[in-house]
């Protein structure tokens, strides 16, 4: 029993590798998308507001420690202000003794608003601690999740998670088509096997070329070049990267069983897995989507994968944001399966 | 006769695709170490036939004993025992003629160097590293009886297994299904070659629109024919009102090349051509089961 367990999933394991349309679409497409948008977004939302500045002293100093803006230092006054007045930059700072001048363009409102604040801010707070009084109000900022997560945070785990959807769901179906298809399935009938052996040398095929895939796409945002960084509670993604291929390979054996060539069951595969690429944070933050379309993603068990994977490879969360993303997996698997095994055929007709 | 129970008892199974009956009531009893041939045109429910007793199709109804037991549903204890060659060969895509041989061994739990000397069996050992897609016909064909063989089976079903098969190749397999045989092993096999029936078979059945017509070693359907003997002589040898004249010469015709004299008394006939000489070319031909299928469809055979 192990043997043939062994055996057909070498078989399965072999179609796969020595197809190489199958290993294009599984590997290098779900990379190209991952390398052109880490490349394209790699300096996005890491912009930081420029300002003039001429002079030296503390507030400059200051302003530099707040990280929000970068200065562009003037030797001159009038060379700084024309910059602002050709609209090149919001805002000039003169310091000089102990007045701190802001010059700034009217034209960009919101703009000339945070370089106020911040300039104004950065002042008082300097007043204060001059004055040698205790400050009144205690004021105390901290960054929140994570809206301003830098693009490969969030594309790598969307785009792996698509990468294995699609693999996932491809492999179970057109195996499944291929092997009725071809008589494989009637073939395999008459030997001393249990349907059992087969699911699992496939489910067992999916997993390992799965975790092939995270291997690679990981590796590949790790890079210097793309700059990932991996949460201390990455390996918390391991279940949930684990049910996420359950789910797909479900979907897929749902496809096998319904389809009867390859061309449907492609099609069928596809209808299924672009919309949830699209509307699970694949290629871009769903935070960013409007109420409605959020409510749409959570159907999909792609968001769900997504999500669960965002949350421990990058956001470091802990096991309780296990909790939502595994459940629904293992909802959806336990349904789609259910009625895959219910349409299963070993044969057409 | 043997007391060993009969490898296969069939009585009286029928399936029907919707209108059209494939199998109508075919009853037969397969003995243990027979070779058993099934002939009949195309759509005549060959396949049929041999899949609902392999267990594959479920039939409408009748029943059937496989080794003494019923083959459906699925019977896991039974599936070692029995060897099958579909129709249409099965292949797992993209695996080698060797690999497919391994993938299929080990599902019945036999080794990779049994798989090695099948495939020499087969006459494969060349093609052993050659992809599935990329065999011919009459090697795909070879790789898939390997498979049906490769765990020993006692009941063998081949559907077909010399189709597409040049002559050496089908000579070869000829031994390699007798050598089985000589070792106690049943066979069932259907084919579109009557020539070889003849030669292979203990038994044959011929069937025709899902019924099985007649069914008897191959020597006593042609004989129960009691057809005449045909004496073919190249046509201008001797004129037709000659032929004619011939004591014994029950009908003359003749074609482009050929003049046939059909006679139930081959002997004198013989003599007085050699009397006059006229032997050049001459062909004799008995009765075969090509006649025999010829007068129970009522059609030509073309093979
Ligand atoms: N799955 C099916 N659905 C509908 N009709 C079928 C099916 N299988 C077989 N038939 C019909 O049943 C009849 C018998 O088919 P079968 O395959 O048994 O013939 P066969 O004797 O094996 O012919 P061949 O020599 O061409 O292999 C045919 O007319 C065929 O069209
Ligand atoms: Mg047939």
């Amino acid at each position: 029993m192990s043997g043939a367990f062994t055996s057909l999933s070498k078989a399965m394991a072999k179609g796969f590798f020595r197809d190489k349309a199958t290993l294009f679409f599984s590997f290098i497409f779900p990379l190209m998308f991952l390398v052109i948008f880490g490349l394209l977004f790699r300096d996005a939302g890491a912009e930081k507001i420029k300002i003039g500045a001429v002079g030296d002293g503390p507030v400059l100093a200051a302003l530099e420690q707040t990280g929000a803006v970068e200065l562009e230092r003037f030797d001159s006054v009038e060379v700084g202000v024309r910059k602002v007045r050709d609209g090149d930059l919001p805002g000039l700072v003169e310091a000089t003794g102990d007045t701190v001048r802001l010059r700034f363009a009217a034209s960009d409102q919101s703009r000339a608003g945070i370089v106020r604040g911040l300039v104004a801010g950065v002042t008082q707070e300097l007043n204060v601690r001059a004055s040698g009084q205790p400050p009144r109000f205690a004021f105390a900022a901290e960054q929140v999740e994570d809206a301003s997560l830098k693009p490969i945070q969030y594309l790598t785990p969307g785009i792996m998670s698509w990468g294995i959807a699609v693999t996932a769901v491809f492999g179970a179906a057109l195996t499944m088509v291929n092997w009725r298809r071809k008589q494989v399935l009637r073939r395999l009938r008459l030997a001393p096997i249990t349907p059992s052996t087969v699911l699992s040398s496939r489910l067992t095929v999916t997993i390992a070329v799965a975790f092939v895939q995270a291997l690679v796409f990981v590796g590949v945002a790790l890079l210097p070049i793309f700059g990932l960084r991996l949460s201390g509670t990455w390996w918390l993604s391991i279940p949930v990267f684990l049910l996420g291929v359950l789910a797909f390979f479900a979907i897929g054996m749902l496809i096998g069983a319904f389809c009867k060539t390859e061309e449907a069951a492609t099609g069928a595969a596809n209808i299924v897995v672009l919309p949830m690429a699209f509307l699970s944070g694949t290629f871009f933050p769903i935070d960013a989507a409007p109420p409605w379309l959020q409510s749409v993603s959570k159907a999909f068990p792609l968001r769900h994968m997504n999500d669960g994977m965002m949350d421990f490879l990058v956001r470091g969360q802990d096991a309780s944001a296990l909790l939502v993303p595994c459940a629904v997996l293992v909802g959806f698997t336990l349904v789609v399966g259910f009625i895959a095994s219910k349409v299963f055929t070993w044969e057409d007709s | 006769m043997t007391l060993t129970p009969p490898a296969i008892v069939v009585e009286d199974i029928h399936k029907a695709y919707g209108e059209l009956k494939a199998v109508d009531g075919v009853s037969f009893t397969v003995a243990e170490g027979e070779f058993f041939g099934i002939l009949g045109p195309n759509g005549a429910g060959k396949t049929t036939t041999l899949e609902i007793v392999e267990g594959l199709r479920v039939p409408d109804g009748g029943s059937v004993r496989l080794l003494g037991e019923n083959p459906f549903p699925r019977n896991v204890a039974l599936l070692p025992r029995i060897g099958v060659q579909l129709q249409a060969s099965a292949f797992f895509e993209k695996l080698t003629a060797r690999e497919q041989l391994e993938t299929f061994a080990s599902l019945y739990g036999i080794d990779a160097k049994t798989a090695g000397e099948m495939l020499d069996l087969v006459g494969l050992t060349d093609k052993a590293d050659t992809r599935e897609d990329k065999l011919s016909g009459g090697q795909r064909q070879r790789l898939s009886i390997a498979c049906a063989l490769v765990h020993d089976p006692d009941v063998v079903f081949l559907d077909e297994p010399t189709a597409a098969l040049d002559p050496q190749a089908r000579r070869n397999l000829w031994d390699v299904l007798r050598a089985i045989q000589e070792r106690g092993k049943t066979i069932v096999y259907t084919t579109h070659y009557l020539d070889e029936a003849e030669i292979l078979c203990d038994r044959v059945a011929i069937m025709d629109h899902g019924r099985i017509l007649a069914m008897d070693p191959p020597a006593t359907l042609v004989r129960g024919l009691d057809a005449p003997t045909h004496v073919i002589l190249e046509r201008g040898s001797l004129s037709l009102e000659d032929a004619r004249a011939i004591a014994g010469a029950d009908d003359v015709h003749a074609d482009e090349v050929s003049l046939t004299i059909s006679t139930r008394t081959p002997a004198p006939v013989l003599s007085t051509l050699a009397e006059r000489g006229t032997l050049d070319g001459l062909q004799v031909r008995t009765a075969t089961l090509e006649d025999v299928f010829l007068d129970l469809t009522g059609r030509e055979y073309r093979a």
